[in-house]
């Protein structure tokens, strides 16, 4: 790699970028910008279009409309053999009849490069698979077959590097571990990465920025930090992390605090952190923001607080998670750590539950209050603050820990 | 579909010897072993012992000039070098016919193979079962249809003729209507492990070839061709060997002057008479289809096969 020019890298756009099966958006209107050299996360449910946005940038896939352009280069047309774009595939997609080796150098001989010798082991390197270099694939672990992928990918020093769920075929313990490895070789090289993900855990990890698509669309685009703490809809909300979400009217607003009443209680929270101009809006706090008061206990000043009957405690270590039931029927998810201090409330226990104004966020009281939840996790539908208001939610709304 | 004399070679090639089971191996060790015995009693009685007898019958004289006066066994081994000087033309030829019918069959096979596995979608199914739909037919009928489609007077030699293709002006009892024929009865035979290896190949293996710079026919050449080998090999194979036997299609479809060793050991055996020469023959043929089959799995298994 040393012995190659540096290479100006230049921004990924997608301008109006559009994919169409039938009547179906696969991919619907979508405009991103990727800056040159940031580690991107299109991290959303599978059917949301994510890969077929990577696909289509590989080349692998022809836009029904739109514009993929790398710097001032328009690369819509282009042939995928053409693209100064490599892809990390689901899967890897190596060469089973090839060992490591020509695995690795395949990029660089299609392009009669010299040197390959020197620069397949220098890669081999960074992976640190030296020594497995004439192994074929399958004679390798899940893991090595990983980098082997991200290797034969990398060596070509695309302009951008596609990985399209690449962690997905490891285990738990094998996953974290490479999500490291990738994140170290992308500092170290410097190459856009684009990485495609449902796993919001793994795009929060590696990612300097992340856009939580849905239904061909994005619905947020932002840091990981950013996007945590300040959800824009409730799918990006249930998403993300998880999320209580209830429903709420504006009562008043100033330049810092928006003042909502929610079933009869005053929630306070900041301006900026509201994503909406309609007065019919949702709450949301997330789960550890959440602090419990047993009756009698002492409710520090300027808390927004809400009382509920605790439904479930599970103990899990570092943290307790309570369910705790609303008056109006819905259920609150809270983690306490287990400091070890105070007595825990039990089952059936009336409580406070507090927080920070600080830590609440606005959505839009349209949305959907379970969107971007895994449907098979909820034990009731879809529901709309409407709903909840005209009392038609069945508790409780979630699965703890799902 | 008829058996050619010689297609015994088909088993010494595909057959693997067993290794005798150990003693004192435990009852469930043994089963494994029991399971073969069907299969073996069954080679031994109408393999290895009707061989043996060839064989046999390959080393006797005549006792006079009248084949109904019999035959007697003195190892005479001269009977190999008359039947090659007698029939050397047949011989090759044969196996001139059969490459040529197989080289054919893989060219129309392979792309037909690729699309069913990589194109086809839904209509996968049904594409494979109109490959083996022939088969429904008897070998026998199909070749005497070919005898209908390329006769004289048939539209296929107007059609040719009008085309100023033809410089005999006709097809049938030519070799290229044998040629023709052999390349049609076995095709499936070529299409089937063709498909059945290509089948098998990662769809994303071509997109990988893709990605990595690799034009269509490069991504073909490193990625696809190597690892269809298997399939090419097996089809190959699959084709060759009976069609250097076969017999049929060059006494229906050829003139006298294009007969394959197949119908010459059928009219020794049946017509003549001459055992001694038909059973050498036989056996030369057996030979060497088994020890070109050798030379060829020997040089296509050094190319990396899976």
């Amino acid at each position: 790699m040393a012995s190659q020019s540096v290479k100006q890298v230049e921004d990924l756009h997608l301008v109006r970028l559009t994919k169409r099966y039938g009547e179906h958006a696969a991919v619907d209107d979508l405009s991103l910008t990727i800056p040159a050299g940031s580690f991107f996360a299109l991290l959303g449910p599978s059917g949301c279009g994510k890969t077929t946005t990577l696909r289509m940038v590989a080349g692998l896939e022809v836009p029904t409309a739109g514009m993929i352009r790398i710097g001032e280069q328009d690369i819509t047309a282009l042939r995928p053999y053409k693209r100064p774009v490599n892809t990390v595939f689901q899967s890897y997609a190596l060469f089973p009849h090839m060992d490591i080796f020509e695995n690795v150098a395949f990029g660089l001989r299609r392009r009669g490069e010299k040197n390959i010798e020197a620069r397949v082991n220098e890669m081999l390197e960074l992976v640190e698979l030296t020594p497995m270099a004439r192994r074929k694939p399958a004679q390798m672990s899940g893991g090595q077959q990983q980098r082997v992928a991200v290797a034969r990918a990398l060596i070509n020093r695309p302009d951008v590097l596609l990985l399209d769920e690449p962690l997905g075929a490891l285990d738990l313990k094998l996953r974290r571990q490479m999500q490291i490895e990738l994140k170290r070789i992308q500092t170290e090289v410097g190459i856009t990465f684009v990485h495609v993900t449902h796993d919001q855990e793994e795009a929060m990890t590696m990612a300097d920025t992340v856009a939580v698509m849905n239904a061909g669309r994005i619905e947020q685009l932002g840091a990981p930090q950013e996007l945590y703490d300040t959800p824009r809809t409730a799918f990006a909300a249930n998403f993300l992390g998880q999320s209580n979400l209830f429903p709420g009217q504006v009562v008043a607003r100033d330049a810092q605090s928006v003042q909502i009443r929610a079933f009869g209680q005053q929630v306070l929270l900041p301006a900026t952190k509201l994503s909406t101009d309609s007065d019919r809006v949702i709450v949301g706090v997330r789960p550890e923001k959440l602090h419990l008061h047993r009756a009698g206990g002492a409710v520090p000043e300027g808390r927004n607080t809400l009382t509920g009957v605790v439904t479930d405690a599970s103990f899990v270590g570092v943290s307790t998670q309570y369910l705790v039931a609303t008056p109006w029927g819905q259920e609150l998810i809270a983690f306490e750590q287990n400091m070890g201090s105070a007595e825990r409330p039990g089952v059936g226990e009336t409580v406070t539950v507090s927080w920070e104004p600080a830590h609440s966020f606005g959505l839009d009281g349209s949305d959907d209050l379970n969107a971007g939840i895994d449907d098979d996790l909820l034990e009731v539908g879809h529901y709309t603050a409407a709903d909840v208001e005209a009392g038609l939610v069945p508790a409780p709304a979630t699965v703890p820990g799902g | 579909m008829q058996i050619p004399a010689s297609s015994p070679a088909i088993d010494v090639a595909g057959v693997p010897t067993p290794a005798a089971p150990a003693p004192g191996l435990t009852r469930g060790r043994a089963v494994p072993y029991w399971l073969l015995l069907p299969g073996m009693l069954w080679l031994t009685v109408f393999f290895v012992v009707p061989l043996v007898s060839l064989f046999a019958t390959s080393l006797q004289s005549p006792v006079s000039d009248n084949p109904d006066d019999g035959y007697y066994f003195n190892w005479d081994f001269s009977n190999y070098s008359e039947a090659l000087s007698r029939y050397g033309e047949q011989y090759v030829r044969s196996f001139v016919f059969a490459g040529l019918a197989t080289l054919l069959a893989l060219a129309i096979a392979y792309p037909l193979a690729y699309f069913i596995a990589f194109k086809a979608g839904r209509w996968k199914a049904l594409l494979l079962v109109l490959v083996v739909a022939p088969f429904f037919a008897s070998f026998l009928i199909r070749t005497y249809a070919w005898r209908t489609i390329l006769a004289d007077e048939g539209f296929v030699v107007d059609l040719l003729n009008a085309l100023n293709l033809l410089p005999q002006d006709r097809v049938l009892n030519t070799p290229l209507a044998v040629v023709t024929g052999i390349t049609y009865n076995f095709l499936p035979f070529m299409i089937l492990p063709l498909y059945a290896s290509l089948d098998k190949i990662d769809p994303r293996l071509a997109e990988a070839g893709a990605d990595l710079y690799a034009k269509p026919l490069t991504t073909f050449r490193k990625v696809i061709w190597p690892l269809s080998m298997p399939g090419v090999v097996a089809g190959t194979l699959l084709t060759f060997i009976p069609a250097a036997g076969d017999y049929i299609n060059a006494r229906l479809l050829g003139s006298t002057n294009d007969r394959m060793i197949g119908s010459v050991i059928d009219s020794q055996f049946i017509i003549v008479r001459d055992y001694p020469i038909a059973s050498a023959l036989s056996f030369l043929l057996m030979a060497t289809i088994l020890i070109l089959v050798t030379i060829y799995v020997r040089r296509a298994g050094t190319e990396d096969l899976l």
